[in-house]
């Protein structure tokens, strides 16, 4: 087994890793990085669990291979936080109720921050083709479509305020 | 209303509101651990080979070449597990599931495992392990199982419930029957009968987390085990029974679980993750493959029912039977039986007769899957009863109204109803605004009702206040949608004291006795009434510290809004003493406060739900938008209302992924076709609209507050409502779901005939 070396930014911190060259981005947050935030819940593209964004773009990391993030930003849900203070859509997620067993959640955070960044103020529309890569299995959606409008709303509002 | 009960007017100020959950900081960080995300040192790599044949002969196993290989650690086969069932056919059914015994009974089948210390040499181990099949006939659709000349699934099964008893092998493993009054008599004073069958395909829970432990086993026969499960405490006792452990020894922790509806009830991998790291001597981590978790975990049961119904002009149904084949997998199930008793119990009938028969067939071991096997009886018994009313000239929702069950009634199933809600949910469905909205071209609309009984169980809850008044709840069911605040919010309200200062725990099953698998409803029902009663033992202890302290007799005491006072004029000097301040002392008063409670939840409110739904078919390709949907269902007492809706929304999308598109495909060799979230889709968020909710609250009075179950309910009306709703909208009957497009362009095209 050849080990590649790899160097990248995580959620803003440089890391250094080995890993096989076939092994995928999402094995190496979770196995190597130990950033269990990242769920595996297909290993094949389908459910959106291990959503992260690579230079800002929203990927599947089961998708990825370590290999290929040599050089380039990583941003998991580990990074949605700042500091003590949790990000708007974190906020609403617990605040909307829309979470049940939660392990999709970390993946819908990372993909509905990614859609806020691009569309600040998206129609409900919007937001069910933004989030269909990402599966729950509790909710309905309901709630979670609720919770990103309500982030998005707060989100724009404190835009205003900053300016 | 006739439903009001002596609990509907409690005054609550905790229970009722929409607090926020004491996990939701960690799930929404990254930092809740589930399954896969524990970690032991010097930990292995499980993985498992599995029959890619539905149904052979294991004539050899030839683990020699992986054994050799670097790196691996332990390999296992059906032969290390000896049988110490002591005749438990039910257990020795669960170990023969586990690791196949002489025979692949269904694709997916697991027939050896190994450990190695990475996944890679794991891999290339398993593709070592040499396996030689002698293949036999199989049989994957319930009807060709029980057809003469289908392939015997096991020959030791006789079929139970039969009088004379069978003496040959047969696929129909139990034959149960409910009801009452006499059928042929009621059918005869019919003016209209309508007589249909129906089938639906097997659909999967779908849980997101697939399943995942990490098991440690030493050769003194201590182990530990962390898993992703409903039941710490079942596994427990099922991994002890089959491994030949001492219960005691073996500490099992339930992890965060990402999703069960029943399929996280059942252990598939996990004795075979604690053989492994015996045989090993280390810790062994096995986390399925989504494809492992749709191939060898337990779906629900395909179905294939008759229905008939026959009525008076007036609208009064007279004489109703269903017979109902329910396919329980490679092992005998109850799942045909459940769906018997819940077929017909929505109604208030006089003549009633349901049968259900389990058959076995070349597919994964069914396991429960929220309100398991309501949801096809209730589809083809609501499709049915919607061609009687339309055979009437009646309202849908007011021939239901007419035939509803009530307060009295004798159920098909045996018991006589106490308060229940299918009335009041079918007057709101009358009353809703829903049911106002104009349909367009192409549009239907589609109601119906469904029930579920709900389960109590055992249960065991400790309650301890810290010396800064802070209070630590621990209970033995998990937490699979919100219910620590709904507990936490239980808690403080007995005790009078904030919701922030309850902390709610799952405990391992080394901290607490005994609970039983968190299922049928019941986390928030059992646990709730089991905190209850810990929190009313330790207000007990409280108001004797008080008393001790004030040096008064305890019957002076009496404990409000979270303070012990005293009563009586002559104890009008003593001001109240809060829970802090109790606490404070605690150290020398006698030490530390707590409240504890063990009790067999007997009660569970039964539950009925009716969902309204609007579609529109597109008649070119047959695929099917659900426009509206709304759901309104007795929750009994709703303790935290966000999380009740949340169960109401999330049974409903579960049921229109089913009555829309989710099924297994089994192809003529036996083998499953869509083992993976692309081909086997459930609903995505562009699939659905906002999911309406309206929580009624019929009290169950054998529960402290009201409380009913939740969780199931909600998944038993939708494929009804859905196949009514597209049924109008085609003008063709639909009868076979999932209702997928080629199924709706194939019925208006037969129709067309």
């Amino acid at each position: 087994m050849n080990g590649v070396t790899v160097s990248a930014k995580v959620n803003g911190d440089a890391v250094q890793y080995v890993c096989p060259a076939d092994e995928s981005l999402l094995d190496v947050l979770r196995n190597r990085l130990n950033l269990t935030g990242v769920k595996e819940g297909c290993g094949t593209g389908d459910c959106g669990a291990c959503s992260i964004t690579l230079d800002g773009r929203l990927v599947c990391s089961c998708l990825v291979l370590g290999a290929e993030a040599e050089g380039r930003e990583i941003g998991t849900v580990e990074g949605l936080s700042e500091g003590g203070k949790l990000h708007p859509l974190q906020e609403e997620f617990i605040e909307k109720a829309a979470l049940q067993c939660g392990i999709c959640t970390p993946g819908f955070l990372v993909a509905a921050k990614s859609l806020l960044e691009r569309n600040p103020n998206p129609t409900e529309e919007e937001i069910r083709y933004a989030l269909a890569g990402n599966l729950c299995r509790c909710t309905g959606y309901d709630k979670i479509v609720r919770a990103v409008q309500s982030a998005a709303k707060i989100m724009r509002r404190g835009k205003k305020v900053a300016r | 209303m006739p439903y009001e009960t002596d609990y509907t007017n409690q005054g609550f100020t905790k229970v009722g509101t929409r607090v926020n959950r004491p996990d939701g900081v960690d799930k929404v960080t990254g930092r809740a651990k589930y399954g896969a995300d524990a970690n032991a040192a010097g930990q292995l790599v499980g993985r498992v080979l599995r029959s890619p044949h539905a149904h052979a002969l294991i004539t050899k196993i030839d683990t020699s070449k992986a054994e050799k290989l670097p790196g691996v650690k332990a390999v296992l086969t059906g032969k290390d597990f000896p049988d110490l069932t002591g005749g438990n056919r039910g257990l020795m059914d669960i170990l023969e599931n586990c690791m196949a015994r002489g025979r692949a009974l269904y694709d997916g089948h697991a027939v050896a495992a190994v450990a190695a210390i990475d996944a890679d040499t794991a891999n290339k181990a398993l593709k070592l392990i040499k396996v030689t099949y002698k293949q036999l006939a199989h049989v994957t659709d319930v009807d060709e199982a029980i057809k003469p000349g289908a392939p015997i699934i096991h020959d030791w099964v006789r079929t139970a419930g039969v009088t004379p008893a069978p003496t040959t092998a047969s696929n129909v493993a139990q034959r149960s029957e409910f009801g009452h009054g006499d059928v042929d008599a009621g059918l005869a004073q019919a003016d209209v009968i309508i007589e249909k069958s129906f089938k639906t395909e097997q659909t999967h829970q779908g849980y997101i987390e697939p399943h995942a432990c990490l098991a440690t086993l030493g050769p003194d026969g201590s182990g530990e085990l962390w898993v992703t499960t409903q039941g710490h405490f079942t596994f427990r006792n099922v991994c002890a029974s089959l491994l030949g452990l001492e219960v005691a020894k073996l500490k099992v922790t339930s992890s965060e679980i990402g999703g069960g509806f029943g399929g996280k009830t059942h252990v598939w991998t996990e004795p075979v993750a604690l053989q492994l790291s015996r045989k090993a001597n280390r810790p062994v981590k096995l986390v399925m493959s989504r494809d492992e978790v749709f191939r060898a975990t337990g779906p629900t049961s395909s179905t294939s029912v008759d229905v008939k119904i026959g009525a008076k002009r007036n609208g009064k149904i007279t004489a109703a039977t269903a017979e109902l084949r329910y396919q329980s997998g490679a092992f005998p199930g109850m799942w045909a039986m459940f769906g018997a008793m819940t077929s017909f119990a929505c109604y208030d009938l006089k003549n009633v007769k349901s049968v259900g028969f389990d058959v076995l067939v070349n597919r994964p071991k069914v396991a429960a899957y929220r309100a398991p096997s309501a949801p096809m009886a209730a589809f083809a018994v609501e499709s049915v009863v919607d061609m009687l009313a339309a055979e009437l000239g009646m309202d849908a929702v007011d021939f239901r109204i007419k035939n509803a069950a009530k307060k009295g009634t004798k159920a098909s199933y045996g018991p006589v109803y106490g308060p229940i809600g299918i009335g009041p949910t079918l007057d709101a469905v009358k009353n809703h605004p829903h049911m106002k909205r104009k349909l367009g071209k192409n549009q239907g609309r589609g109601v119906a009702c469904g029930f579920w009984f709900n389960f109590g169980g055992q249960t065991c809850t400790d309650l301890n206040i810290g010396v800064d008044g802070s209070v630590n709840l621990t209970v033995g069911t998990v937490d699979v949608g919100g219910s620590r605040a709904s507990l936490a919010l239980i808690a403080a309200e007995e005790l009078g004291i904030d919701y922030e200062q309850v902390r709610v725990t799952i405990g391992d099953t080394n901290s607490l006795g005994h609970n039983d698998t968190t299922e049928g409803s019941r986390g928030t029902f059992s646990s709730g009434m089991a905190t209850i009663f810990a929190a009313r033992n330790a207000v007990d202890v409280l108001k004797q510290r008080a008393a001790a302290t004030w040096d008064i007799p305890v019957e002076q005491v009496i404990w409000e809004a979270g303070e012990a006072r005293a009563k009586g004029r002559q104890n009008n000097n003593l001001p109240p003493l809060s829970l802090k301040e109790i606490a404070a002392k605690s150290p020398r008063t006698g030490g530390p406060i707590a409240g504890h409670n063990e009790v067999v939840a007997d009660g569970a409110g039964v539950s009925f739900a009716s969902h309204m739904c609007d579609v529109e078919v597109d008649p070119e390709t047959g695929a099917t938008k659900i426009l509206r949907y709304t759901v309104v269902q007795d929750a009994g007492k709703a303790i935290h209302p966000d999380y009740v809706e949340g169960q109401f929304q999330g049974g409903a999308a579960q049921g229109i992924g089913w009555a829309l598109n989710e099924e297994y495909i089994y192809g003529d060799d036996g083998r499953l076709q869509n083992a993976g979230f692309l081909d086997y889709r459930i609903p995505v968020c562009s699939d659905l609209p906002f999911i309406d909710t309206q929580i009624l609250e019929i009290p169950n009075p054998n529960h402290p507050y009201g409380v009913r179950g939740v969780g199931e309910t909600s998944i038993v009306p939708p494929l009804a409502a859905i196949g009514n709703a597209v049924s109008n909208a085609v003008g063709v009957r639909m009868t076979h779901v999932p209702m997928s497009p080629p199924r709706i362009l194939n019925a208006i095209e037969t129709a067309k005939e």
